[in-house]
Protein backbone atom coordinates (compact mmCIF):
# COMPACT_ATOMS: atom_id res chain seq x y z
CA UNK A 1 0.00 0.00 0.00
CA UNK A 2 1.36 3.35 -0.91
CA UNK A 3 -0.16 6.75 -0.40
CA UNK A 4 0.09 8.97 -3.43
CA UNK A 5 0.11 12.16 -1.36
CA UNK A 6 3.12 10.89 0.58
CA UNK A 7 5.09 10.99 -2.66
CA UNK A 8 4.98 14.65 -3.56
CA UNK A 9 2.20 16.75 -2.03
CA UNK A 10 3.68 16.20 1.40
CA UNK A 11 6.82 18.07 0.33
CA UNK A 12 4.78 21.08 -0.75
CA UNK A 13 3.08 20.93 2.63
CA UNK A 14 6.33 20.68 4.52
CA UNK A 15 7.83 23.56 2.57
CA UNK A 16 4.75 25.73 3.06
CA UNK A 17 4.12 25.84 -0.68
CA UNK A 18 0.51 24.60 -0.75
CA UNK A 19 -2.31 27.11 -0.87
CA UNK A 20 -4.61 27.32 2.14
CA UNK A 21 -7.25 25.00 0.71
CA UNK A 22 -4.89 22.24 -0.35
CA UNK A 23 -2.97 22.58 2.85
CA UNK A 24 -6.10 22.17 4.97
CA UNK A 25 -7.15 19.19 2.85
CA UNK A 26 -3.77 17.62 3.35
CA UNK A 27 -3.89 18.17 7.10
CA UNK A 28 -7.20 16.36 7.27
CA UNK A 29 -5.67 13.51 5.33
CA UNK A 30 -2.55 13.54 7.48
CA UNK A 31 -4.55 12.85 10.62
CA UNK A 32 -5.70 9.55 9.19
CA UNK A 33 -2.72 8.43 7.11
CA UNK A 34 0.04 6.65 8.98
CA UNK A 35 2.27 6.58 5.92
CA UNK A 36 2.11 10.34 5.50
CA UNK A 37 2.77 10.85 9.19
CA UNK A 38 5.92 8.78 9.07
CA UNK A 39 7.04 10.35 5.79
CA UNK A 40 6.56 13.81 7.24
CA UNK A 41 8.62 12.85 10.27
CA UNK A 42 11.40 11.61 8.06
CA UNK A 43 11.38 14.76 5.90
CA UNK A 44 11.58 16.82 9.07
CA UNK A 45 14.38 14.78 10.50
CA UNK A 46 16.39 15.06 7.28
CA UNK A 47 15.77 18.80 7.30
CA UNK A 48 16.96 19.09 10.90
CA UNK A 49 19.98 16.99 10.17
CA UNK A 50 21.00 19.25 7.29
CA UNK A 51 20.36 22.40 9.31
CA UNK A 52 22.44 21.18 12.20
CA UNK A 53 25.31 19.89 10.13
CA UNK A 54 26.68 23.30 9.37
CA UNK A 55 27.61 22.49 5.78
CA UNK A 56 26.85 25.90 4.33
CA UNK A 57 29.93 27.24 2.56
CA UNK A 58 30.36 30.96 2.74
CA UNK A 59 32.36 33.04 0.31
CA UNK A 60 35.94 33.19 1.53
CA UNK A 61 37.57 36.59 2.14
CA UNK A 62 39.97 35.72 -0.65
CA UNK A 63 37.13 35.19 -3.12
CA UNK A 64 35.51 38.46 -2.10
CA UNK A 65 38.78 40.29 -2.70
CA UNK A 66 39.28 38.67 -6.06
CA UNK A 67 35.80 39.69 -7.15
CA UNK A 68 36.20 43.27 -5.99
CA UNK A 69 39.51 43.55 -7.76
CA UNK A 70 38.12 42.06 -10.92
CA UNK A 71 35.14 44.41 -10.98
CA UNK A 72 37.39 47.37 -10.40
CA UNK A 73 39.45 46.37 -13.40
CA UNK A 74 36.43 45.65 -15.58
CA UNK A 75 34.84 48.96 -14.63
CA UNK A 76 38.13 50.77 -15.25
CA UNK A 77 38.35 49.38 -18.75
CA UNK A 78 34.87 50.45 -19.78
CA UNK A 79 34.56 53.79 -18.09
CA UNK A 80 36.93 56.53 -17.10
CA UNK A 81 34.25 58.59 -15.36
CA UNK A 82 35.15 59.32 -11.78
CA UNK A 83 32.56 57.69 -9.63
CA UNK A 84 33.09 59.36 -6.29
CA UNK A 85 30.68 62.20 -7.00
CA UNK A 86 28.00 59.73 -7.99
CA UNK A 87 28.50 57.64 -4.91
CA UNK A 88 28.23 60.70 -2.75
CA UNK A 89 25.01 61.56 -4.46
CA UNK A 90 23.79 58.09 -3.88
CA UNK A 91 24.65 58.20 -0.20
CA UNK A 92 23.10 61.52 0.53
CA UNK A 93 19.64 61.02 1.98
CA UNK A 94 18.64 62.98 5.05
CA UNK A 95 20.41 62.21 8.27
CA UNK A 96 17.34 60.68 9.87
CA UNK A 97 16.71 58.31 7.03
CA UNK A 98 20.35 57.38 6.95
CA UNK A 99 20.39 56.61 10.63
CA UNK A 100 17.30 54.51 10.22
CA UNK A 101 18.80 52.68 7.29
CA UNK A 102 21.96 52.05 9.27
CA UNK A 103 19.95 50.69 12.15
CA UNK A 104 17.94 48.38 9.96
CA UNK A 105 20.92 47.19 8.00
CA UNK A 106 22.85 46.50 11.18
CA UNK A 107 20.02 44.45 12.55
CA UNK A 108 19.66 42.58 9.30
CA UNK A 109 23.34 41.95 9.21
CA UNK A 110 23.35 40.32 12.59
CA UNK A 111 20.18 38.39 12.11
CA UNK A 112 20.42 37.34 8.52
CA UNK A 113 24.10 36.76 8.24
CA UNK A 114 24.65 33.90 10.66
CA UNK A 115 22.58 31.35 8.82
CA UNK A 116 20.57 31.22 5.68
CA UNK A 117 18.04 28.63 6.69
CA UNK A 118 15.51 31.25 7.43
CA UNK A 119 17.06 34.34 5.96
CA UNK A 120 13.91 35.27 4.17
CA UNK A 121 11.68 34.76 7.17
CA UNK A 122 14.08 36.70 9.29
CA UNK A 123 14.13 39.54 6.81
CA UNK A 124 10.35 39.60 6.86
CA UNK A 125 10.37 39.48 10.60
CA UNK A 126 12.65 42.48 10.74
CA UNK A 127 10.54 44.30 8.17
CA UNK A 128 7.48 43.63 10.26
CA UNK A 129 9.21 44.85 13.38
CA UNK A 130 10.45 48.00 11.75
CA UNK A 131 6.90 48.66 10.55
CA UNK A 132 5.68 48.05 14.06
CA UNK A 133 7.99 50.71 15.45
CA UNK A 134 5.78 53.36 13.93
CA UNK A 135 3.84 54.93 16.80
CA UNK A 136 1.01 52.80 18.05
CA UNK A 137 1.99 49.67 16.11
CA UNK A 138 4.28 47.95 18.56
CA UNK A 139 1.86 45.83 20.49
CA UNK A 140 -1.59 44.39 20.25
CA UNK A 141 -1.64 43.38 23.88
CA UNK A 142 0.40 45.25 26.43
CA UNK A 143 1.24 43.36 29.58
CA UNK A 144 4.27 42.06 31.43
CA UNK A 145 2.28 39.04 32.55
CA UNK A 146 2.67 35.84 30.54
CA UNK A 147 -0.75 34.78 31.70
CA UNK A 148 -2.33 37.85 30.16
CA UNK A 149 -0.39 37.75 26.92
CA UNK A 150 -0.94 34.07 26.22
CA UNK A 151 -4.75 34.00 26.50
CA UNK A 152 -4.92 37.03 24.22
CA UNK A 153 -3.99 34.76 21.33
CA UNK A 154 -6.99 32.51 22.02
CA UNK A 155 -9.21 32.37 19.00
CA UNK A 156 -6.80 34.47 16.98
CA UNK A 157 -4.54 31.59 16.08
CA UNK A 158 -5.34 27.95 15.53
CA UNK A 159 -2.69 26.83 17.97
CA UNK A 160 -1.34 28.01 21.31
CA UNK A 161 1.97 29.84 21.12
CA UNK A 162 4.40 29.35 23.99
CA UNK A 163 4.83 32.70 25.69
CA UNK A 164 8.05 32.84 27.66
CA UNK A 165 9.55 35.54 29.78
CA UNK A 166 13.18 36.25 28.95
CA UNK A 167 13.68 38.84 31.69
CA UNK A 168 16.72 37.05 32.99
CA UNK A 169 18.38 37.36 29.63
CA UNK A 170 17.61 41.05 29.62
CA UNK A 171 14.49 40.90 27.47
CA UNK A 172 11.53 41.51 29.75
CA UNK A 173 8.16 40.68 28.32
CA UNK A 174 6.03 43.70 27.64
CA UNK A 175 3.38 42.40 25.35
CA UNK A 176 2.41 40.58 22.22
CA UNK A 177 1.62 41.21 18.62
CA UNK A 178 0.36 39.17 15.75
CA UNK A 179 2.34 39.34 12.55
CA UNK A 180 1.69 37.65 9.25
CA UNK A 181 4.56 36.52 7.18
CA UNK A 182 4.12 35.66 3.56
CA UNK A 183 7.16 33.47 3.16
CA UNK A 184 7.32 29.77 2.82
CA UNK A 185 5.90 29.10 6.23
CA UNK A 186 2.28 29.67 6.85
CA UNK A 187 1.30 30.17 10.43
CA UNK A 188 3.12 32.43 12.76
CA UNK A 189 2.99 34.15 15.97
CA UNK A 190 5.24 36.86 17.09
CA UNK A 191 5.72 38.10 20.59
CA UNK A 192 7.81 41.17 21.04
CA UNK A 193 9.03 41.85 24.51
CA UNK A 194 10.09 45.42 24.71
CA UNK A 195 11.62 47.29 27.56
CA UNK A 196 11.58 51.07 27.62
CA UNK A 197 14.43 51.11 25.14
CA UNK A 198 12.27 48.99 22.89
CA UNK A 199 14.21 45.84 23.20
CA UNK A 200 12.22 43.13 21.62
CA UNK A 201 12.40 39.45 21.49
CA UNK A 202 10.24 37.31 19.38
CA UNK A 203 9.50 33.71 18.99
CA UNK A 204 8.40 32.27 15.75
CA UNK A 205 7.02 28.81 15.42
CA UNK A 206 6.66 27.53 11.96
CA UNK A 207 4.14 24.83 12.30
CA UNK A 208 2.75 22.64 14.97
CA UNK A 209 4.87 19.53 15.26
CA UNK A 210 7.53 21.10 13.17
CA UNK A 211 11.08 21.13 14.34
CA UNK A 212 11.79 24.58 13.04
CA UNK A 213 11.76 27.16 15.77
CA UNK A 214 13.29 30.53 15.41
CA UNK A 215 13.84 32.82 18.29
CA UNK A 216 15.14 36.29 17.80
CA UNK A 217 16.25 38.50 20.61
CA UNK A 218 17.10 41.91 19.47
CA UNK A 219 17.62 45.31 20.82
CA UNK A 220 16.08 47.46 18.18
CA UNK A 221 16.04 51.19 17.94
CA UNK A 222 13.04 53.30 18.51
CA UNK A 223 12.74 56.04 16.03
CA UNK A 224 15.90 57.06 14.34
CA UNK A 225 18.17 58.01 17.20
CA UNK A 226 18.92 54.91 19.20
CA UNK A 227 21.93 52.77 18.64
CA UNK A 228 21.42 49.28 17.32
CA UNK A 229 22.79 46.58 19.55
CA UNK A 230 23.16 42.88 19.18
CA UNK A 231 20.71 40.39 17.80
CA UNK A 232 20.99 36.81 18.90
CA UNK A 233 19.81 34.27 16.46
CA UNK A 234 19.05 31.01 18.18
CA UNK B 1 28.09 49.59 -22.42
CA UNK B 2 28.80 49.84 -18.75
CA UNK B 3 27.84 52.99 -16.94
CA UNK B 4 29.25 54.03 -13.56
CA UNK B 5 25.77 53.36 -12.16
CA UNK B 6 26.26 49.75 -13.12
CA UNK B 7 29.05 49.36 -10.64
CA UNK B 8 26.91 50.79 -7.87
CA UNK B 9 24.05 48.54 -8.89
CA UNK B 10 26.38 45.59 -8.95
CA UNK B 11 27.58 46.36 -5.45
CA UNK B 12 24.02 46.70 -4.23
CA UNK B 13 22.59 43.71 -6.05
CA UNK B 14 25.31 41.13 -6.27
CA UNK B 15 27.72 41.58 -3.39
CA UNK B 16 25.12 40.86 -0.68
CA UNK B 17 24.53 37.43 -2.23
CA UNK B 18 28.11 36.26 -2.59
CA UNK B 19 27.69 33.68 0.16
CA UNK B 20 24.74 32.17 -1.65
CA UNK B 21 26.71 32.11 -4.89
CA UNK B 22 29.72 30.50 -3.24
CA UNK B 23 27.59 27.90 -1.49
CA UNK B 24 25.70 26.86 -4.61
CA UNK B 25 28.86 26.61 -6.71
CA UNK B 26 30.69 24.72 -3.99
CA UNK B 27 27.97 22.07 -3.94
CA UNK B 28 27.56 21.94 -7.70
CA UNK B 29 31.27 21.41 -8.31
CA UNK B 30 32.05 19.57 -5.05
CA UNK B 31 35.31 21.39 -4.75
CA UNK B 32 36.15 24.76 -3.31
CA UNK B 33 38.99 25.84 -5.60
CA UNK B 34 37.04 25.15 -8.81
CA UNK B 35 33.91 26.70 -7.40
CA UNK B 36 35.70 29.93 -6.53
CA UNK B 37 36.92 30.25 -10.11
CA UNK B 38 33.40 29.68 -11.35
CA UNK B 39 31.89 32.19 -8.94
CA UNK B 40 34.44 34.73 -10.07
CA UNK B 41 33.50 34.12 -13.68
CA UNK B 42 29.80 34.23 -12.88
CA UNK B 43 30.04 37.51 -11.00
CA UNK B 44 31.90 39.02 -13.92
CA UNK B 45 29.03 37.96 -16.16
CA UNK B 46 26.56 39.37 -13.66
CA UNK B 47 28.48 42.63 -13.76
CA UNK B 48 28.26 42.78 -17.55
CA UNK B 49 24.53 42.00 -17.52
CA UNK B 50 23.64 44.15 -14.54
CA UNK B 51 22.16 46.81 -16.79
CA UNK B 52 19.65 44.25 -18.01
CA UNK B 53 18.42 43.40 -14.55
CA UNK B 54 15.14 45.17 -14.11
CA UNK B 55 14.22 44.61 -10.52
CA UNK B 56 12.93 41.50 -8.85
CA UNK B 57 14.79 38.88 -6.92
CA UNK B 58 18.50 39.72 -7.15
CA UNK B 59 19.59 36.56 -5.38
CA UNK B 60 17.65 34.34 -7.79
CA UNK B 61 19.04 36.31 -10.72
CA UNK B 62 22.63 35.87 -9.52
CA UNK B 63 22.16 32.22 -8.62
CA UNK B 64 20.75 31.55 -12.06
CA UNK B 65 23.93 32.92 -13.60
CA UNK B 66 26.08 30.95 -11.15
CA UNK B 67 24.16 27.77 -11.84
CA UNK B 68 24.49 28.13 -15.60
CA UNK B 69 28.18 28.90 -15.30
CA UNK B 70 28.58 25.76 -13.19
CA UNK B 71 26.92 23.60 -15.83
CA UNK B 72 29.02 25.10 -18.58
CA UNK B 73 32.13 24.45 -16.53
CA UNK B 74 31.09 20.86 -15.79
CA UNK B 75 30.31 20.24 -19.45
CA UNK B 76 33.78 21.40 -20.38
CA UNK B 77 35.80 19.87 -17.56
CA UNK B 78 33.86 16.90 -16.22
CA UNK B 79 31.29 15.90 -18.82
CA UNK B 80 30.87 12.46 -17.25
CA UNK B 81 29.22 13.97 -14.21
CA UNK B 82 26.41 15.37 -16.29
CA UNK B 83 25.71 11.97 -17.82
CA UNK B 84 24.22 10.71 -14.58
CA UNK B 85 21.28 12.96 -15.26
CA UNK B 86 20.10 10.72 -18.04
CA UNK B 87 20.33 7.30 -16.46
CA UNK B 88 19.65 8.04 -12.83
CA UNK B 89 16.59 5.79 -12.80
CA UNK B 90 18.26 2.94 -14.60
CA UNK B 91 21.41 2.83 -12.54
CA UNK B 92 21.43 2.93 -8.81
CA UNK B 93 24.25 5.44 -8.84
CA UNK B 94 26.36 4.67 -5.81
CA UNK B 95 28.76 7.48 -6.63
CA UNK B 96 29.59 7.63 -2.96
CA UNK B 97 30.87 4.30 -1.86
CA UNK B 98 28.66 3.24 1.07
CA UNK B 99 31.68 1.93 2.90
CA UNK B 100 33.51 5.19 2.57
CA UNK B 101 30.37 6.86 3.81
CA UNK B 102 29.92 4.53 6.72
CA UNK B 103 33.48 4.94 7.86
CA UNK B 104 32.89 8.63 8.31
CA UNK B 105 32.28 8.84 11.99
CA UNK B 106 31.67 12.49 11.60
CA UNK B 107 28.03 13.28 10.88
CA UNK B 108 28.87 16.42 8.96
CA UNK B 109 31.33 14.61 6.74
CA UNK B 110 28.84 11.84 6.10
CA UNK B 111 26.14 14.26 5.06
CA UNK B 112 28.55 16.08 2.77
CA UNK B 113 29.56 12.88 1.03
CA UNK B 114 25.96 11.74 0.70
CA UNK B 115 24.93 15.06 -0.82
CA UNK B 116 27.89 15.01 -3.19
CA UNK B 117 26.93 11.54 -4.38
CA UNK B 118 23.61 12.77 -5.79
CA UNK B 119 23.23 13.77 -9.44
CA UNK B 120 23.69 17.52 -9.96
CA UNK B 121 20.01 18.01 -10.71
CA UNK B 122 19.03 16.63 -7.31
CA UNK B 123 21.89 18.30 -5.53
CA UNK B 124 20.96 21.75 -6.77
CA UNK B 125 17.34 21.61 -5.61
CA UNK B 126 18.39 20.33 -2.20
CA UNK B 127 20.99 23.03 -1.78
CA UNK B 128 18.58 25.72 -2.91
CA UNK B 129 15.76 24.53 -0.70
CA UNK B 130 17.48 23.22 2.42
CA UNK B 131 20.53 25.45 2.62
CA UNK B 132 19.40 28.55 0.80
CA UNK B 133 15.74 28.49 1.85
CA UNK B 134 14.50 29.30 -1.67
CA UNK B 135 10.81 29.09 -2.51
CA UNK B 136 9.67 26.75 -5.27
CA UNK B 137 9.19 29.75 -7.52
CA UNK B 138 12.78 30.83 -6.95
CA UNK B 139 14.06 27.30 -7.48
CA UNK B 140 12.17 27.22 -10.78
CA UNK B 141 13.65 30.54 -11.80
CA UNK B 142 17.19 29.54 -10.92
CA UNK B 143 17.22 26.03 -12.34
CA UNK B 144 14.80 26.37 -15.22
CA UNK B 145 12.81 23.44 -13.84
CA UNK B 146 9.11 24.11 -14.56
CA UNK B 147 7.46 25.24 -11.34
CA UNK B 148 5.08 22.29 -11.47
CA UNK B 149 8.01 19.89 -11.41
CA UNK B 150 10.00 21.48 -8.59
CA UNK B 151 8.00 19.68 -5.92
CA UNK B 152 8.43 16.22 -7.46
CA UNK B 153 12.12 16.80 -8.15
CA UNK B 154 12.63 17.85 -4.57
CA UNK B 155 10.68 14.82 -3.41
CA UNK B 156 12.92 12.46 -5.36
CA UNK B 157 16.05 14.29 -4.27
CA UNK B 158 15.14 14.06 -0.60
CA UNK B 159 14.26 10.42 -0.94
CA UNK B 160 17.57 9.69 -2.61
CA UNK B 161 19.52 11.54 0.05
CA UNK B 162 17.62 9.77 2.80
CA UNK B 163 18.35 6.37 1.21
CA UNK B 164 22.03 7.16 0.81
CA UNK B 165 22.28 8.16 4.43
CA UNK B 166 20.34 5.11 5.59
CA UNK B 167 22.63 2.75 3.70
CA UNK B 168 25.60 4.48 5.25
CA UNK B 169 24.20 4.24 8.76
CA UNK B 170 23.20 0.59 8.30
CA UNK B 171 26.70 -0.28 7.14
CA UNK B 172 28.12 1.42 10.13
CA UNK B 173 26.05 -0.76 12.46
CA UNK B 174 27.97 -3.87 11.39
Amino acid sequence: MSCELAQTTIHGYFDGELDAVRSAEFERHLERCAECQSTLASIESLHTRIQQSNIYEQASPDLRNRIRKQIKQAAGRTSATPESSRIKWFLAPTFGALAAAAAVITIMFFVVQPRTQSARITAELIDAHVRSLQPGHLMDVQSTDQHTVKPWFDGKLDFIPPVSDYSEQGFPLVGGRRTWLTGTIRRHWFIPAASTSSTFSSGLTARRNSTLTIRVHAKATTGFHGKPAKCVFA
Amino acid sequence: MLEPEDRIRFEQLVLPHLDSAANLARWMLRNRADSEDVVQEATLRAFRFVGRFHGGDARAWLLQIVRNTCYTWLGKNRPAELMTEFDEDVHQLPAANPETLASQADERQRLMLALESLPPRFREVLVLRELEGCSYKEIGEITGIPIGTVMSTLSRARERLRQTLTVATAKEAF
